[in-house]
């Protein structure tokens, strides 16, 4: 028998009845809603309807501020004007568009290709017509209000570089938020339309620069106008930041540097401090927040002197004889030379079948160390660069922290290359030859060093050994003036070298400023014992350059970079510079001068030394 | 393939009712579009694709008249594995729509298997119970098969996540079972067992879902946050008033004040539109489809018919109260379309395979006579 007739229909209508009931029930629930809702409460909803529309609103918090180290202000915000367009209360958007554009006398075409971009839009939404117009153009519009309906004018902070191209590598830029940089997740108080640091300090220290979102709720009436603010949680402003920076020396620095292409740097060789940090050609930050048309960005990007990179950090050059630090100092740590070792400089050395000559061609004659370095005799190095061999070289020249980032906190740093023999076989697929070490060894060959890693080098000299993390921030505060963070100076490493070594090395740069036979003779300032080495960085390499044309006769792409570093005072140091001149020829004579300047510069005001020319 | 016999007796009640709703989804998805251009920007014409899907649904529907509805009995157990199979496949290649995996691209068309997994469940429970229905009711130890098969695809759906239909299967699961009776303690037992398992799911519940159970409780709590939605909701129904806004005049729809305006609360749209007289009689109009499903179900001479014809009634029934009470602000906000009216294609499919369905159970009620 069908399992069917176990249950009789009877049965089924029973329980369909059943949940007949309970669908009635519950649909007479909704009913009775329905009018409660609509009847009932209908006229208090349709009050809210009218009036009463939440919406939330961001308020952009003010962007941390930048000093330099005493506390002068450097970046600010200032406000910025845009202009948009409500359609829907405009009526006419494109009739009230070319007004506007013919009050301002502005060309209308951008304007209208804004408006067209926004089609689709609801047209209660304001479109950005113009970022950032003038107060006088402010001051039109609102006189011409009435023929101008549906525009509105809306106040932004915006960043203001004060001094424009002022340190503008190390300060960096803004630039607005990249979909990529939205998306990311490392931003998540950021909208799209925001912008951010992209470059130098700012980009560094955005998680400090920029603060909270804040959020404002509020009513909106049918147009979108806002009625009435419910609830504001206040944007939380960013932390102002105070630099490392000299604002006073940087100027001076970067003054110094003007018609050249090239790096000037200086330090605090007590604690990594970095107190000038300029690099020419520059550019204005400014131009980043305004907006910039291609063909400015063009400009700065394929110029051929490279405005946007950062030469400090970013630029990579054979050390040149600013190298022969790391000889000396790891030839008389290994002991292959002593402090009374003499060598003999006959302007020529045989090694193989190639000849390496001295700068001097007709030889220094008999030197010990602290001469070699004085008067930088290339044939000393090159024997002393023979005796150790290019791997205990290189471990000195890692120890200096040559071939590694510093660390510093800005972006993109470049590491240096410090060779050895198990680099070339790899990179290049070719052994090691002899004749190289002699190159490396006075600072030319593969050599590459960034400007920071040389002032780190001179300024871990000068403080007797301990090499400091570069500093570029001194402490960040919060906007109502409380200390967030004071950043306290952090040891990479120290010098393997004895005090005895170091002093050795000092004299020899002492010597290099202060005797006239030193090749820094220029940079010698009276009262004042400078250290220094000199560093002209081969372009081309030695071999190929067999022409004693002067420096000026060559083109200046085959010109030597020039290079110099030094510490002041010798005794008791308080400031360490690097100065690298593209294509400056002799570091004796494009590099020192600014050296000296800057060394001037800072002492004279900071140590309120009296210096007579 | 179909007799004049069965002409005769072919159902044009329900098949009005479903036209005339589905006219009004159209109707009211063209408002609430046009109202918001970026749900066309995004979309593109969201009540020309809707269209399609009720041509598509309509053929859909004739489809399943043309053959005898108890075959299905029989394709019962591989409809119900492919279902699984779908949703188990949605776990690995769906696609992701703001944090749920609920789609099977295939070509230029999304599909839910989630939503064809409702009919294929009640199939299967439809032929399981009509094979041992009695009116003792059945006991625990014969209702552990159905509680299976219910749970199977309950937990791949809660994974992607999609609470909406995930309550749905189990409401539709409990409706057809309460309905062939069970005995009293092991109504006791599942009682007591479905309290403890929500409680417990309470802990498993994504952060979003916790958060709007509670802004169910309190709106005002967060007005801005997770409220919104409620608030909102609640506004644009109340202020549609007796006779409404009139069509393409709704200001909340208009503004964008209404969260997905066009698939989960388009019946607030809807409600301000036309008021408290349209909305209701779109109540009424879906009240009569389930009450027609229901009768139905008692005409079917054969158990089969009648459980599966009251299974896919619950589910159109469920769906409806559950919408519109969250769009009411009676339930907490849970993702389920309205029927025949929300946009979306999958929804439109199965519920015009559901009516279908029922259309054949319906002129087929004759050929059973005892």
């Amino acid at each position: 028998m069908d399992r069917y007739l176990t249950v009789d229909t009877d049965w089924y209508r029973q329980r369909v009845s059943g949940a007949l009931i309970c669908v009635i029930a519950a649909f007479l629930i909704l009913l009775v809603r329905l009018y409660y809702l609509q009847i009932v409460e209908g006229t208090e909803f349709i009050r809210q309807s009218q009036n009463n529309w939440f919406r939330v609103q961001g308020i952009p918090p003010e962007r941390g501020l930048i000093f330099d180290r005493n506390g002068v202000l450097l970046v600010e915000n200032r406000p910025c004007f845009n202009l948009s367009i409500i359609p829907r209360q405009a009526k006419n958007p494109k009739k009230v568009v070319y007004k506007l554009a013919e009050l301002l006398h502005i060309a209308p075409e951008p304007l209208f290709a804004r408006l067209a971009e926004a089609k689709g839009v609801p047209s209660f939404k304001p479109i950005l017509l113009k970022r950032d117009v003038s107060r006088d153009a402010v001051a039109i519009m609102e006189a011409h209000k009435l023929d101008l309906p549906g525009i509105a004018i809306t106040v932004e902070s915006t960043r203001h570089y004060i001094e424009e191209k002022l340190a503008s590598h190390f300060l960096g830029y803004l630039s607005e938020i990249s979909p990529e940089e939205f998306k990311s997740g490392r931003f998540p108080d950021n909208r799209i339309g925001d912008f951010i640091g992209k470059f130098g300090v700012e980009k560094a220290y955005e998680p400090y620069f920029h603060g909270k979102r804040g959020k404002q709720h509020v009513e909106v009436n049918a147009l979108g106008q806002l009625t009435r603010v419910l609830k504001t949680d206040e944007a939380i402003p960013g932390k102002n930041i105070y630099l490392t920076l000299d604002i006073g020396l940087q100027r001076t620095t970067e003054s110094l540097l003007a018609g050249k292409v090239g790096t000037a740097l200086a330090m605090d060789p007590s604690n990594g401090h970095i107190l000038a940090m300029a690099g020419l050609p520059a550019f204005d930050p400014n131009a980043f927040v305004e907006g910039m048309t291609y063909e400015s960005w063009n400009d700065l990007a394929s110029n051929k002197f490279r405005p946007l990179e950062n030469k400090a950090i970013q630029g990579q050059y054979p050390p040149g004889s600013t190298y022969k630090i790391v000889t000396a100092m790891a030839g008389l740590k290994e002991g292959v030379i002593t402090e009374r070792t003499r060598l003999f400089c006959s302007g020529e050395y045989r090694y193989g079948n190639r000849t390496f000559r001295c700068w001097k061609r007709n030889g220094h004659g008999s030197m010990n160390v602290t001469d070699a370095l004085a008067q930088s005799c290339d044939l000393f190095f090159y024997q002393v660069g023979e005796k150790l061999g290019v791997n205990r070289l290189a471990k000195y020249a890692k120890a200096c922290g040559l071939g590694s980032p510093t660390g510093v906190d800005l972006d993109m740093e470049a590491r240096g290359l410090v060779p050895t023999t198990a680099w070339k076989l790899k990179r290049m697929g070719v052994p090691w030859q002899g004749g190289e070490t002699l190159s490396v060894a006075i600072g030319q060959g593969f050599n590459l060093v960034t400007p920071i890693q040389m002032l780190n080098l001179i300024s871990t000299l000068a403080n007797g050994g301990i090499r400091y993390k570069p500093l570029v921030v001194s402490q960040i505060v919060c906007s109502d003036g409380s200390l967030v963070k004071k950043e306290m100076p952090v040891p990479l490493g120290e010098f393997s070298a004895s005090k005895k070594t170091l002093q050795i090395i000092k004299k020899g740069l002492i010597d290099a400023v202060n005797k006239p036979t030193g090749t820094g003779w220029i940079a010698r300032i009276p009262g004042v014992f400078v250290a220094g080495k000199t560093g002209t960085a081969q372009v081309v390499r030695m071999e190929e350059d067999n022409d004693q044309k002067p420096v000026e006769a060559k083109p200046l792409h085959l010109r030597d970079h020039a290079w110099f570093i030094a510490f002041a005072p010798a005794e008791e140091p308080t400031v360490a510079v690097a100065v690298l001149i593209e294509h400056g020829g002799h570091g004796s004579k494009a590099a020192a001068p600014i050296a000296r300047e800057m060394i001037r510069s800072y002492l004279g005001r900071n140590e309120g030394l009296t210096i007579n020319d | 393939m179909i007799d004049r016999r069965l002409l005769q007796h072919f159902d044009w009640i329900l098949l009005g009712f479903t036209l005339v709703l589905g006219g009004i989804g159209i109707l009211t998805l063209y408002s609430a579009a046009t109202a918001n251009a970026d749900i066309t920007v995004i979309k593109g014409p969201v009540y020309l694709k809707q269209s399609y899907w009720f041509a598509l649904g309509t053929g859909v529907m004739i489809l399943l008249v043309l053959f005898n509805y108890r075959w299905l009995s029989r394709l019962a157990l591989p409809i119900y594995c492919l279902s699984i199979g779908l949703l188990v496949a949605v776990l690995f290649v769906g696609k992701e729509v703001s944090g749920s995996q609920r789609w099977l691209v295939l070509g230029p068309v999304s599909f839910q298997p989630s939503e064809l997994l409702k009919i294929s469940l009640a199939i299967m429970l439809a032929r399981y119970f009509s094979e041992s229905v009695t009116e003792k009711g059945f006991p625990l130890r014969e209702l552990w098969k159905p509680l299976i098969w219910t749970l199977i695809p309950f937990a791949l759906i809660v994974k992607q996540p999609d609470l909406g239909t995930s309550l749905i299967v189990l409401l539709i699961a409990g409706s057809m079972t309460i309905f062939v009776k069970i005995e009293r303690r092991s109504l006791l037992c599942l009682t007591s067992a479905g309290i403890i398992g929500s409680m417990v799911a309470w802990f498993f519940l994504k952060e979003y879902q916790k958060q709007r159970i509670l802004a169910f409780l309190d709106p005002q709590g967060d007005p801005l946050g997770a409220g919104y939605h409620i608030i909102q909701s609640k506004i644009a129904v109340g202020s549609g008033l007796l006779l409404g806004k009139g069509f393409l005049k709704g200001t909340q729809n208009a503004l964008s004040f209404l969260p997905e305006q066009h698939t989960d609360f388009i019946f607030s749209v809807l409600a301000e539109e036309w008021g408290f007289l349209g909305s209701s009689v779109v109540v009424l109009l879906c009240l009569f489809m389930v009450v027609w499903g229901l009768s139905i179900a008692v005409r079917s001479k054969e158990p089969f018919g009648t459980i599966l014809a009251l299974g896919l009634t619950s589910m159109i029934f469920w769906q409806v109260l559950i919408n519109v009470a969250m769009v009411l602000a009676l339930v907490p906000v849970v993702g389920v379309p309205l029927p025949l009216i929300s946009y979306g294609g999958s929804s439109m499919l199965v519920t015009m395979g559901a009516v279908g369905i029922l259309l054949n159970i319906s002129m087929r009620r004759f050929l059973f006579k005892e």
